[in-house]
């Protein structure tokens, strides 16, 4: 059987990457190209800066995907865009890159949810058995999906404030730590202990929903109270402190969706699963269900990145989900809510 | 040889497909704002109509801008990926020099503006020198008075194109009967333009390089620029 070899583009905030994926499982190149340097310069994503980045790097990263891969356009079998959830003039270089190359070369054009693509990086440790429950956390989204077959993703739960990326970055700020901050308070947790106990916002709620801001706030007003009294607090045990509450939300919600959704894996994915401390709990939450095991997406495609988007687009390309030129950037993207 | 044309710069959308000078099938659109969902199938219908495949293309030309920085990025970013994805040649025009060649008469001063907000433009001018307009002032972002100061000091009549509604009064005012403000038929974008302009131009060396005449930073990098005025402006962005 031949295979499928699909090229995709991921543009949606401040990474330029161009994959070519084959048969939605092998990655025969996944260049990215970071414009975080240039963000940090502002201490945060500033979109129309972004589109321009984009712009600059689109067809020397299209050339260099091809070129690693060692494909030309007659070997291709699809070209994958995100079309959203994302910055719209961001978005909207990708979507029209590869509308562009789709045209040009009479190849099918699939729109892909940049959601579906982070969850998708999972294929890449191992085939997808559903029913599965993703959770999905980044800069942007804080979700349970939950994937009862091939194809179909619906939310059971997600935040309704501040991403848990987003909280990451705003208390990274107090602590002196620039955008993107999740790393380095990752770091720092692990030298320090909770001794704050910060709220664990609707952690025992009905829903499947997450909040953030309150968690955020509290953060900002210990320090900002320890400063007015001349008292400096350990940074170490601030980063503890938040990242346990953080955590412990997480992974309480995700365990009680996989008793009340029972499913063969748990996917770990965006750029907050890349949290050390996130896939330990997660790993020691998820040995003690026996019917479910843990799916952590690559450490090195768990930010955004062109070959997940090709992961989700073989998917998309076998469903015969096509697109065409009128295919415009969907800035609010979302899956599904789940009717209960 | 064959070419297709674009200009997204503003509200108005034009396409064009032509044989060395002759114009095969060209569209204009002024009512439709979304050229990301337009560009792609107007393209690909003039194409059609034209019976000119991508594969038979030998030449993409597009107007840079100035203009709304994501209609320049729907032009340049088509184009550019066409260029490097069918490994043919690729050309930028100025917007606004696209609209000073809507006027043909030898020897002529046109002032093409669009609006910049705030009081300002995105302006230059130009004289039409056997047929084609050629650069008196650059294109630049400036405030509508100091452009209206370098009109007056040209002492001759001249045509202003492009967004004039909103500056016409001041023009009249401080030109009197030097200028004139022709109906709006001649402030409209055409392809067909942008590719005889491009017709006397070589074709563009780093197709990768290829980004849109913005010819104003984003506010951050000015901001940051203020503070930091001994950093290079190196690239901020890297592959990992």
């Amino acid at each position: 059987m031949a295979r499928t070899l699909i090229l995709a583009f991921e543009t949606s905030c401040d990474e330029t990457s161009v994959a070519v994926v084959e048969d939605g499982h092998t990655i025969l190149s996944n260049v990215v190209a970071t414009q975080i340097k240039s963000h940090q310069r502002f201490g945060g994503v500033v979109p129309e800066v972004a589109s321009r980045h984009h712009i600059e790097q689109i067809t020397d990263c299209l050339n260099l995907a091809l070129e690693q891969a060692g494909v030309t356009y007659d070997d291709l079998s699809a070209v994958a865009v995100t079309y959203g959830p994302g910055l719209v003039g961001a978005l909207l270089i990708g979507v029209t890159a590869a509308k562009t190359v789709a045209f040009a070369h009479n190849l099918p054009l699939l729109p892909i949810n940049h959601m579906a693509g982070h969850i998708y990086a999972a294929r890449f440790v191992e085939p997808i058995e559903f029913p599965a429950l993703a959770l999905l956390v980044s800069g942007g989204h804080t979700e349970l999906v939950y994937m009862p077959r091939i194809g179909e993703f619906k939310i059971i739960g997600e935040t309704r404030d501040d991403a848990a990326g987003e909280a990451y970055d705003k208390i990274g700020r107090v602590l002196g730590i620039n955008y993107p901050a999740g790393k380095e308070v990752d770091q720092l947790a692990h030298q320090g202990q909770d001794v704050f106990d910060f709220p664990r916002a609707m952690d025992h709620d009905d829903s499947y929903d997450f909040s953030f801001s309150g968690l955020k706030s509290a953060f900002i007003n210990t320090v900002h109270h320890a400063d007015q009294i001349g008292e400096t607090l350990d940074r170490s045990n601030l980063a503890a402190s938040f990242q346990q509450a953080v955590v412990d939300v997480l992974a309480d919600k995700t365990v009680r969706a996989l008793h009340d959704y029972p499913v063969h894996q748990l996917i770990l994915a965006g750029g907050v699963a890349a949290n050390q401390g996130l896939r330990e709990r997660l790993a020691s939450e998820v040995a003690g269900i026996e019917t479910t095991h843990l799916v952590k997406a690559p450490l090195a495609l768990c930010g955004d990145n062109a070959a997940m988007v090709g992961a989700a687009a073989a998917v998309a390309f076998e469903q015969g989900q096509l697109g065409d030129a009128t295919l415009n950037a969907d800035p609010s993207l979302d899956f599904d809510y789940l009717e209960r | 040889m064959k070419i297709l044309a674009m200009d997204t710069s503003n509200q108005p959308l034009s396409v064009a497909v032509l044989e060395d000078s002759r114009v095969l099938a060209t569209e204009t659109v002024t009512v439709e704002q979304k050229h990301a969902a337009y560009l792609a199938p107007i393209i690909e219908r003039l194409m059609a109509t034209s019976g000119v495949k991508p594969a038979d293309l030998d030449r993409v030309v597009v107007a840079d801008g100035p203009g709304s920085y994501t209609g320049l990025r729907i032009g340049v970013t088509t184009a550019k990926t066409l260029a490097a994805t069918l490994n043919i040649e690729l050309v930028g025009v100025s917007s606004l020099q696209t609209l000073a060649a809507n006027i043909s008469h030898e020897n002529q001063l046109v002032a093409v503006l669009f609006d910049g907000r705030n009081d300002n433009v995105f302006a230059g001018v130009y004289r039409i020198h056997q047929g084609v307009p050629t650069e008196v002032t650059a294109d630049a972002h400036q405030p509508f008075d100091q452009f209206l100061e370098t009109l007056d000091k040209a002492h001759e009549s001249l045509i202003v194109l492009g967004d004039t509604a909103h500056f016409e009064d001041r023009l009249v005012a401080q030109l009197g009967d030097r200028v004139t403000v022709l109906n709006p038929v001649f402030s409209l974008p055409q392809a067909t333009q942008v590719a005889r302009i491009a017709q006397q131009l070589p074709a563009i060396k780093d197709v990768d390089g290829f980004v849109p005449r913005y010819l104003r930073l984003t506010k951050a990098e000015a901001d940051w620029q203020a503070q930091h005025p001994k950093e290079d402006g190196h690239s901020y962005v890297e592959k990992i």
